[in-house]
């Protein structure tokens, strides 16, 4: 059921006659290129390093630089550069935006798929926990999860105080697994409604019915037929929700939740600058740049593979 | 339309009882002795078993999620244990102007996304309709905390149309709830589109056309109307994320909403009003599905007769 490569240049080329998805595209070729090769820019002296902390960074009043000359896009108030950070903060957000989407998609997709293909008890249980994650602003609860972690690490106990099952302590230090875990965890309740309706469409379909009757088992008929049929669908929701992760991670690493310091990341670069943003902008435009551009990339590239997929 | 009502009320009560307890059992699994936040690390253990006791910090979790029940139901959020003051004291302070806030913001928006909308639908694949759906695109591609300091940086700063903080008057939260309306009208504007474009190919549309009715009577009384209805849900659903929203643009702005109360009592790690804002925000969230499923049968018979 899978596409085939034919299908598939087919795909990429109705892809490429949509003038927005393919400049969405291209703009985040360039971005994963970028982060991926900043290490080897560094290395080769192209880049300074992110957390590089130069004597000229900063000026004779020890102030940050503003853009051109040496650094491009100016320094920040350690002397950094600016730059430098937002390339090495593409990193941390890239990465734990896809990391976070992953959590979300196999979370969603697992509880819709579930809830669809079983229906009953079983639906009216996974539906109404899905309602209670969504009755809290997903952000909220970001930070309240995100709030019970220490950089240091503390453990926490996931059994009540009676019960000595230190099987279920565990500790989880502030970093970029925590975060990619804790935005995933927030994001999935939006995917189990468009999944479900799917499967509850797709189960009626002759050929699960037909499997049904050569003898399939459920496992079966989910993996083999209604899996991959769901697939257009998981593929538009989970690039879709990649623009919601990464502005996720962004609101946390603002409020000074996100991936500790001295790793770059977009929002905390826009929370430091922002003592410094009425004489540097730069300081909060910059990063803010970074952050529209990527999720704005993403948008489109969900739009254009709904479009693509929609038409079929 | 009465079984409707009460059956839908008690699974928002399910539902509420459910975030509850989610988020007790959640805020009590951080480590932590919830008697030294409130003394002090100096605290003699007198101090700290007297502590104990008053809040039943010893009795199994279920006895205490039992106990914070009861209190909920006699209208009891609790006190905050850093600063002492009642929850519920502390959330009604802060509600005007949050609701001030969102609800300026849900009428700049929707002023905005309903003509936007409609007019896109009326001129499909024009240049104002391709240019409108990138800009929407964009709104949803700003972080809510990056699009009020810039919009406070140009508009306040720069510009000066608008205070930079210090909110005294009502009119003075134009600039936070413009910021908040940016974030909402491309999303709003594209649904209102949609709907407006599947509207207008309906037979009753044909109809009132050819019955000569002029096409601005067509476009904003016929075909609306029938528009509307599905983004009405979608406003009612929307409310959680409206609260994050509110969330980010309060902290940006400063303003004493509910917004900042949640950031200050998860940084003070302050159970009882972490609890008090989560469960004031599903009540919300809950209570506008609530409502826009009984509008919703008002509205549509249809779904009436379902029920």
């Amino acid at each position: 059921m899978l596409p085939n490569i034919g299908c598939f240049k087919t795909s990429l080329r109705m892809l490429a006659r949509n003038r927005l998805a393919s400049a969405g595209l291209s703009l985040l070729i360039v971005f994963v290129f970028l982060a991926m090769a900043a290490p080897l820019l560094t290395h080769w002296h192209i880049l300074h390093a992110p957390d590089q902390q130069d004597p000229v960074g900063l000026d004779a009043d020890g102030l940050p630089r503003t853009a051109g000359g040496d650094y491009l896009l100016g320094t920040d108030n350690l002397g950094r550069d600016v730059l430098a950070r937002v390339i090495y903060g593409a990193r941390v957000s890239l990465s734990v935006g896809i990391g976070a989407m992953l959590t979300a998609t196999i979370i969603g997709v697992t509880v819709g798929l579930l809830a669809g293909f079983y229906g009953g008890k079983l639906d009216l249980v996974l539906m109404r926990l899905t309602e209670i994650n969504m009755t809290i602003p997903a952000i909220l609860l970001a930070i309240a999860f995100a709030g019970l972690l220490d950089v240091s690490g503390r453990t926490i106990h996931l059994h009540p105080a009676w019960l000595s099952w230190t099987f279920l302590d565990f500790s989880l230090k502030r970093g970029a697994v925590s975060v990619f875990l804790i935005v995933g965890f927030v994001c999935w309740p939006g995917m189990v409604r468009v999944v479900r309706a799917q499967v509850l469409a797709l189960r009626e379909r002759e050929f699960v019915q037909a499997a049904r009757a050569l003898g399939a088992s459920d496992m079966r008929i989910i993996l083999g037929a209604i899996l991959p049929n769901l697939l257009p669908t998981v593929v538009v929701l989970a690039v879709m929700s990649i623009a919601n992760t990464i502005l996720l991670e962004a609101g946390l690493g603002y409020l000074g939740i996100g991936v500790p310091p001295p790793a770059p990341t977009w929002g905390s670069m826009i929370s430091e600058g922002q003592p410094y943003f009425i004489t540097y902008p730069h300081l909060v435009i910059v990063p803010g740049l970074a952050i529209v551009l990527t999720v704005l990339a993403f948008n489109l590239l969900g739009q254009g593979l709904q479009e693509l997929f929609g038409s079929k | 339309m009465i079984k409707r009502f009460f059956r839908r009320l008690l699974a928002s009560l399910v539902t509420l009882l459910g975030t509850a307890f989610i988020t007790f059992f959640l805020l009590n699994a951080v480590p932590g002795d919830v008697a030294r936040v409130i003394a002090g690390a100096k605290a003699s253990p007198a101090v700290i078993q007297e502590i104990h006791a008053k809040y039943h910090l010893d009795d199994p979790l279920g006895r205490r999620f039992l106990l914070y029940l009861n209190q909920l139901v006699h209208g009891d959020l609790g006190y905050s244990y850093v600063t002492g003051q009642s929850v519920a004291e502390a959330i009604s302070a802060r509600l005007p102007t949050t609701l001030a806030l969102s609800g300026l913001a849900v009428v700049i928006w929707v002023a905005l996304a309903v003509p936007l909308g409609a007019l896109t639908a009326r001129f499909r694949d024009s240049w104002f309709d391709r240019s409108t759906l990138v800009l929407a695109t964009l709104t949803l591609s700003l972080p809510a905390f990056w699009l009020a300091r810039m919009m406070q940086y140009v508009l306040a700063y720069h510009l000066g149309w608008f205070p930079i903080g210090f909110f005294r008057r009502a009119g003075d939260l134009v600039l936070p709830a413009a910021s908040l309306a940016i974030l909402f009208v491309g999303y709003y504007a594209r649904l209102i589109h949609t709907n407006m474009v599947e509207v207008l190919d309906s037979p009753y549309i044909r109809a009132a056309r050819a019955k000569g009715a002029s096409e601005t009577r067509v476009l904003f009384k016929h075909a609306l109307r029938n528009a509307l209805i599905p983004v009405i849900t979608i406003l009612g659903m929307d409310v959680a994320g409206l609260l994050g929203g509110v969330l980010f643009i309060e902290n940006v702005f400063a303003l004493p909403g509910i917004g900042t109360l949640a950031v200050q009592s998860v940084f003070n790690l302050d159970p009882p009003v972490i609890m008090g804002s989560v469960l004031f925000s599903a009540t919300l969230v809950v209570g506008a599905n609530w409502l826009v499923d009984l509008l919703y049968g008002v509205i549509d018979p249809r779904i009436r007769s379902a029920g």
